[in-house]
């Protein structure tokens, strides 16, 4: 069987790729050099990087998504974890899902309500005697919230990645001596990190280009790059400018997905994978 | 030991109460005769009647499940294929290349995708309606799909793939028996991904939808200007427990079939002795 | 392998079900081959009893599809492949579309009850005599304040805002022509200037007003609002009707020195169709009875003048909604600014909403 023969199957992907991603990356990046009267110019990359504004937004994209990000991992690893050791462990992983087939403005607005000055955590907070709390349009709302929304989509893959390992490992390495914290550290988490990178991925490059919830939740109080690139298609209708954030968003794509890359591809002992982490 | 799996088992616990807890809240308030979600006034059915009587509402419904169900199947098809395809690529550079455009469309915002692609759709001449959203929505799913399935087929021992060969099985032959079981698990995950993105998705299906075509999406966040009434939480309660009451009945097929398997197992086991 | 190809057969058994189910309830919703009409609106904007009853009469079938924003409607609009025969701009909107030939001139002789419309609502800024566009809705911009932490008398100018007493208080709306356009009017400014000086000015005031500012969010200020959140908001009247419906507390004040006077109205675009249907529709809209019966549907102030003599006194008397004639001489209406004017006011904002992070 030939090569070319084997790879017939790529044929629709690539038609994908070429249609659907380059097409219009291509015209993205077209309009990133027009105006508003549109002629040609260099003019919204000038002023995207002499901006201060622009660049604030970038650094506030980068940090909120990687607070997300970080959040979203330390919550559904050992979700993935404990779900795994479950008897009927599939039913429970659908119920994980589950939520997410209800629309999100929807569930945003059920946040506003319990997250409100009157809403049922203040209450329990003035329950305890702590007192009522101003928790929307703080960080943690809008975080707590991102991270709600992005926390089955991290589960999944690590889930994927925990239930292929052979139990027989962990117990061989209880078995040798090893502490709980030694069997996650030197077996569980190198064994997981292709579940773990595909789950970053799945998380951080979308978190980039949040817009709706910094808004509903956040109050505006956080600006991201997705609330630039909205208001310019949506609002000023310059499409240029709002083009150009957007090659450079996927720009920052490709360096965040050149960090996380796999490096060398080659067979490394388990010992030293925990220590590249 | 013990110790260690209760506190898993209450922290699962913790993490389930937060996923529906804004649930929760929705479907209580579908019982509320209030207009909003803030008090809870009185009991009632109302808002489950107005929503029955609402055909263009239920019309909408089915067509966004058919939406969502249709293009995150054929996602996934194409998105296994390419996840194939990427992972067979000798060059590393290649691969990271591939990866990056494929990520390409999960970087971009909605609206960026959704006018882009409504500008293709319109130098291409495809008049828009159920068959350009449908192409929109596979689109902008297939990404999360390869995402899904990559890992599990970088997982896979090479040796078992030569081993087939060795042995005489022809490419499809490997597909089939030894590769695709392999990644099952993968794939299931990248459909219902792929779902989810199709049932939550507003921006791009705004921009490349015509003809009378709509989803729920659409006809939510359009609503949000003049308030969105209680009705469209008794069909969120609705949604959910239909969802719900297909999982668990998948799942006792499931537990059934494997329940069988095990008695007749050990009946064997048993007739041997 | 076989588990994988039982899990697809499901969904494409579930799939074919499915297109059942949306065939029957089209022929449910009437005869596939009627005569349709294609209304593009803001989502839940008109009765639905109103569209059966104007199928039943007239045998047109309404196709409604529903936008959020005017500025998506207008890109759906220009790029065409699509047949909308009659869409609900707001009036800044209007004019835009005029200038780009984006809508078709109304015949006048086959519209009967534009007289049923009030003189105030007519022959404005954006579309002089009415050659394109029929008022649908209209309302103000203005304050909402909730009277649990509030007195009356301390909010009626827009300069009251920035009273140091409403520290870390207020709500805006996510509008920068109108935000902006407030601080204007405090300024004592035109809302349509177009002056960098005179908006820069406008966005020094506001960035002494943002220690007052709680949030600036969009629809949603209604449940922030409704749930006693903040103790004042910045809004639409639109907005306001259904807040004050929802909450005793509420009232709102459209404050005399002047603010927006916004128009949401049907046109027709360069896409329709079916135009003997749409002429059905504009008349079936204008009748009173009907007008009335949306106006009560929707909870907005109507132009109908024959259609607001209809409805209940304490609505039609309500000055908070339907403003006195002194107030509603000192109301402007937006003009479209052009391109570069709508980003400069954007970039403004943006830049206030920055300075408050």
């Amino acid at each position: 069987m030939s090569n070319t023969a084997k790879r017939l199957y790529y044929i629709p992907y690539m038609l994908w790729i070429i249609l659907f991603v380059i097409a219009p990356v291509a015209l993205i990046i077209y309009q990133s050099f027009f105006n508003l009267d549109h002629q040609f110019t260099l003019g919204n990359y000038a002023a995207y990087f002499t901006s201060g504004t622009y660049l604030r937004m970038t650094l506030n994209s980068f940090w909120y998504a990687l607070i997300i990000t970080v959040a979203t991992v330390l919550i559904s690893y050992p979700a993935a974890l404990f779900l795994n050791q479950l008897k009927h462990k599939d039913l429970w992983l659908l119920l994980i899902i589950l939520p997410t087939w209800i629309n999100l403005l929807l569930k945003a607005y059920a946040f506003i309500g319990i997250f409100g000055q009157n809403g049922s955590v203040n209450q329990f907070l003035g329950f305890i005697g702590i007192g009522p709390k101003q928790i929307l349009f703080t960080d943690f709302s809008f975080i707590f919230v991102a991270t709600y929304i992005e926390i089955p989509f991290m589960i999944l893959p690590i889930y994927n990645a925990i239930a292929e390992i052979d139990p027989a490992l962990l117990n061989a390495s209880r078995d040798l001596g090893a502490t709980n914290w030694q069997t996650l550290t030197r077996v569980l988490l190198p064994l997981t990190r292709k579940g773990v990178v595909a789950g970053v991925q799945a998380v951080f490059i979308p978190s980039l280009s949040l817009f709706m919830l910094t808004r509903l939740i956040g109050g505006n109080r956080v600006i991201t790059l997705g609330t630039a690139i909205e208001e310019h298609f949506l609002t000023t209708m310059n499409w240029g400018m709002g083009s150009t954030i957007g090659v450079i968003l996927i720009v920052m794509m490709f360096l965040s997905m050149a960090l996380t890359a796999e490096r060398r591809h080659k067979r490394k002992g388990i010992g030293t994978g925990a220590k590249e982490k | 030991m013990q110790k260690k799996n209760k506190l898993g088992r209450l922290y699962l616990v913790f993490v389930f109460l937060v996923l529906y807890l804004p649930i929760a809240y929705l479907i209580y308030f579908s019982f509320s005769t209030g207009s909003t979600m803030n008090t809870f006034k009185q009991f009632t059915w109302a808002n489950y009647q107005t929503l029955f009587a609402d055909t263009r509402l239920i019309q909408i419904v089915l067509q966004t499940l058919l939406l969502a169900l249709l293009s995150s199947l054929i996602a996934t098809i194409v998105g296994t294929m390419g996840a194939l395809g990427i992972a067979a690529t000798k060059r590393q550079a290649n691969r990271n290349l591939m990866l990056s455009l494929n990520n390409i469309l999960m970087v971009s915002p909605d609206v960026i995708i959704g006018a882009s692609f409504l500008i293709l759709f319109t130098m291409l001449g495809i008049s828009l309606g159920f068959g350009s959203v449908l192409a929109s929505h596979i689109a902008f799913s297939i990404p999360i799909v390869v995402l899904m399935v990559l890992p599990r087929i970088q997982e896979m021992d090479h040796a078992l793939i030569d081993a087939a060969y060795d042995l005489g099985a022809s490419g499809p032959q490997v597909l089939n028996r030894v590769i695709l079981p392999f990644i099952t698990p993968g794939i299931v995950a990248g459909y219902f991904m792929a779902f989810t993105y199709s049932l939550d998705d507003f921006a791009v299906t705004f921009f490349v939808t015509g003809n009378g075509f709509a989803t729920l999406s659409v006809e939510i966040y359009s609503r949000a200007r003049q308030g969105i009434s209680l009705e469209i939480n008794a069909l969120s309660a609705l949604m959910f427990l239909f969802a719900l009451v297909l999982v668990l009945v998948y799942f006792f097929i499931q537990l059934h079939q494997t329940n069988r398997q095990r008695r007749n197992k050990e009946k064997a086991g048993g007739a041997a002795k | 392998m076989k588990k994988l190809m039982s899990f697809f057969i499901a969904i494409v058994a579930a799939c074919l079900l499915l297109t059942l189910g949306v065939n029957r309830l089209e022929h449910a919703q009437g005869d596939a081959n009627a005569k349709t009409l294609n209304l593009f609106n803001w989502g839940d904007y008109i009765d639905p009893a109103l569209l059966t009853k104007f199928s039943k009469e007239t045998g047109y079938k309404v196709n409604y599809e529903t936008f959020d924003s005017n500025e998506a409607m207008l890109t759906k609009i220009q790029q065409g492949g699509t047949s909308y025969d009659l869409a609900v701009p707001s009036d800044y909107t209007i004019e835009k579309m005029k200038k780009e030939h984006l809508l078709l001139p109304l015949d006048r002789s086959k519209i009967k009850g534009m007289n049923n419309i009030g003189k105030d609502f007519l022959n404005k800024s954006f579309d002089p005599g009415n050659r394109y566009s029929i008022p649908y809705f209209w309302g103000t911009l203005g304050i909402i304040y909730n009277d649990r932490y509030v007195q009356a008398d301390e909010m009626q100018h827009w300069s009251d805002l920035w009273n140091p007493k409403w520290r870390h208080s207020i709500m805006l709306v996510d509008s920068a022509r109108d935000i902006l356009g407030l601080a204007l009017v405090k300024n004592g400014d035109s809302m349509n200037t177009k002056s960098v000086a005179q908006v820069t000015r406008a966005k020094d005031s506001l960035d002494d007003l943002a220690p007052n500012v709680k949030a600036i969010v969009a629809d949603e200020i209604k449940m922030y609002m409704i749930q006693n959140e903040a103790p004042l908001a910045v809004t639409w009247s639109g907005e306001a009707s259904e807040m004050l419906a929802n909450n005793s507390h509420l009232h709102y004040v459209v404050p005399t020195e002047g603010s927006n006077l916004w128009f949401d109205n049907l046109v027709i675009p360069k896409t329709a169709k079916h135009f003997k249907a749409i002429y059905a529709f504009l008349n079936f809209m204008l009748e009173p009875k009907n007008a009335k019966q949306n106006a009560e549907y929707v909870g907005y102030a109507t132009p109908n003048d024959k259609a607001k003599a209809m409805l209940p006194k304490a609505i039609r008397n309500d000055k908070q909604f339907y403003p006195e004639p002194k107030t509603i001489g000192k109301l402007q209406v937006y003009d479209d600014l052009g391109l570069k004017t709508v980003g400069m006011y954007n970039d403004l904002f943006l830049e206030f909403k920055m300075h408050r992070s």
